[in-house]
């Protein structure tokens, strides 16, 4: 993919979105609107839009509990996702399954998910898919520095590495897994040195750089669709949020997240835009307020939704 | 044709029916399985459709879900039953919930072979019948056949089937013969085969103990009692009404399984027929089962450890 003033700006706004969705939703379920577990990716866009931004129709993505602002990067509808959200019916999921969940696999996105590391191996099967159709597509699993202490990493890289898979392992490295700091939970500083023992190619890039995350995506996807195999790429980075809404967030130190707060993707490159001269305040002015207004849309048609029929209780278990 | 062979065929059929379908596993291709029902299919097929994994069994399952997701027809192999518990994840948070997780949105074509089962002195961790922890899953449908015939028709089902299923092979059953028809068949999904007729009790027995519960079938008609032999064949989702309708016919009821006792399948189907067809019943349900033990290695003890013909018959006659 060409990078020109479009594209950039296309990206910019993306991040944007994420973080105006992440805060509304923060909001709606301090007010109790929203059900369940809602796990944010505020502080992560760059990650997410950097490698997304350059996926193909008929790519796959497998993400995470954090899966918002992968589903928006791969064009995910906002109102659908709102309503999810909600658990109404008009959701992506028909309010069954929730921010965990969401997915759609007519977009490739095959779910959210709920279990640390799954995504692994259906990126890995995905990834297959393309390779034994041969349609060129690539499959991209992104997961936490928790998930890759699972045995699902070590299978998954393993089986792609020697079957030579279309598959871009994206490790967002937001140094927690849930209240455990990397330091503790392992005992290397970079993931990406894990690549070594696949026989692959391992990146570590600044993760709140998303050019320097779209450059390492780009390398890693051209290898991919040349039939050269996976790559793992870490993206250190930091989510402002605690691990799911309501977590007191008790195990880390105030200065270490205005650390990461000065260092914002978003802002980063707003500057980076801006000295381009892609961007002036006045247009950054009036993206931020289309973005607003997408999302209230958003809200108000999950809020004038209804819920689903008691009746869709057993529905769709089976084909 | 053996029950092996008619694995092997209906695997072959379906290979050569639909391109999307392919086959991998633990040493499934060039060894031909572990217990030699893949035998030749590499060599027809190649190492693109009949592809040999590493011992990684979250891997094998995990990738099957992502590519039925992705819009293939996988059929992975787990060789031994008892190694599913490295694979559950996959199998009951990913393949079986993303269909309804989803709203319905995605398909999740995938069947999973597996051998089960003991009576090979094999021991406690490559003996077992765990199929209960698999019938409890909604999203799966668990399927055990006793013949050839059966086994040939339920896996091509199994595998045209846009739902995962769980096809389990009894491992003692591989060598037995049995009429297979001709050409391409298919048994439905959740229909159960009554193996034999009778008025005077009902034996719902599975796998294995379909053949053990006929022989016990044949020493109790010597003696005047007429048993009616019912094979659910698919375990979930199961064909209830055959049972009660056969319950309704005989009015005792002897389920016979390999597995233990404990919440398992048969006392789900004791569950059933008391539930709904508690007025059908002359006697009390008895269930055939496995002590709750792990399987043992000594031949005498496993032997012990499997129900045998002899407590069926006994089983039966106990309820007068």
């Amino acid at each position: 993919m060409e990078l020109n003033e479009n594209a950039l700006l296309k990206m910019y706004r993306t991040m944007l979105t994420i973080r105006e969705f992440e805060e509304t939703a923060s909001t709606l379920f301090a007010n109790g609107e929203i059900p369940g577990f809602v796990h944010l990716y505020s502080g992560e866009e760059a990650v997410a839009v950097g490698i997304i931004s350059q996926l193909e129709p008929g790519d796959y993505i497998a993400s995470t509990h954090r899966g918002h602002g992968h589903m928006i990067s791969r064009g995910g509808d906002i109102k659908l996702m709102f309503a999810e959200l909600f658990g109404k019916k008009t959701g992506y999921c028909k309010g069954k399954g929730g921010s965990m969940h969401i997915a759609d696999v007519s977009l490739g996105f095959l779910g959210a998910n709920g279990i640390v590391g799954a995504g692994l191996p259906l990126a890995a099967g995905a990834a297959f898919a393309c390779k034994y159709k041969k349609n060129g597509g690539v499959a991209v699993c992104f997961f936490g520095d928790g998930a890759s202490n699972r045995g699902t990493l070590h299978e998954s890289l393993n089986i792609a590495s020697i079957w030579k898979l279309p598959a871009i392992f994206v490790c967002e490295n937001n140094m927690y897994g849930i209240s455990m700091n990397q330091k503790n939970h392992q005992n290397i500083n970079d993931i990406a040195d894990r690549a070594s023992a696949y026989g692959i190619p391992g990146v570590s890039v600044d993760g709140n750089n998303v050019m320097a995350v779209f450059e390492a995506g780009q390398e890693a996807i051209k290898r991919a669709r040349n039939g050269e195999g996976p790559t793992l790429i870490e993206c250190k980075t930091y989510r402002y949020r605690g691990h799911f809404e309501g977590d007191p967030t008790v195990y880390r130190p105030d200065e270490e997240v205005q650390y990461w707060k000065q260092r914002d993707p978003i802002e980063q490159f707003k500057k980076r835009l801006v000295e381009m001269n892609v961007l002036t305040e006045e247009q950054d002015q009036a993206i931020r307020s289309e973005v607003r207004n997408l999302i209230r849309e958003g809200v108000e048609f999950a809020r004038n939704s209804e819920y689903p029929d008691v009746s869709e209780l057993l529905t769709d278990v089976y084909c | 044709m053996t029950f092996s062979a008619a694995i092997n065929a209906a695997l072959k059929e379906e290979l050569m029916r639909d391109e999307n379908v392919f086959i991998f596993g633990e040493d499934v291709g060039i060894f031909g399985g572990c217990f030699g029902v893949t035998a030749g299919l590499y060599q027809e097929f190649g190492p693109e459709r009949v592809i040999d994994t590493p011992i990684s069994e979250t891997a094998i399952i995990g990738v099957a879900v992502g590519a039925a997701a992705a819009g293939l027809r996988p059929v992975p192999e787990i060789m031994f039953m008892d190694f599913m518990g490295v694979c559950m994840d996959e199998i009951f948070n990913q393949a079986t919930k993303m269909r309804y997780m989803f709203g319905g949105k995605a398909k999740i074509p995938m069947t999973i072979r597996t051998a089960f089962g003991a009576g090979f002195g094999a021991a406690a961790q490559h003996s077992q019948s765990i199929e209960a922890w698999f019938t409890h899953i909604p999203g799966l449908k668990v399927v055990m056949p006793s013949t050839p015939a059966d086994a040939k028709g339920l896996l091509v089902s199994a595998i045209r089937d846009d739902n995962p299923v769980l096809f389990l092979e009894h491992k003692g059953l591989y060598a037995v013969e049995g009429e297979v028809p001709e050409g391409s068949f298919t048994i439905p999904l959740g229909k159960a085969d009554i193996k034999r007729e009778g008025n005077h009790v009902t034996i719902v027995a599975t796998a294995m103990m379909v053949h053990r519960a006929l022989q016990a079938a044949e020493e109790l008609a010597a003696e005047g009692i007429e048993a009616e032999v019912v094979d659910p064949r698919t375990l979930q989702p199961l064909d209830k009404n055959a049972i009660l309708k056969s319950v309704e016919k005989t009015g005792r009821l002897v389920i016979v399984q390999e597995a233990v006792k404990f919440s398992s399948f048969a006392s789900e189907v004791a569950a059933i027929v008391s539930e709904e067809g508690f007025d059908l019943l002359d006697a009390p349900i008895k269930r055939v089962t496995a002590p709750f033990v792990p399987v043992p290695f000594s031949p005498p003890l496993e032997q012990a450890y499997i129900p045998s013909v002899a407590s069926i018959v006994q089983a039966v006659k106990e309820l007068g």
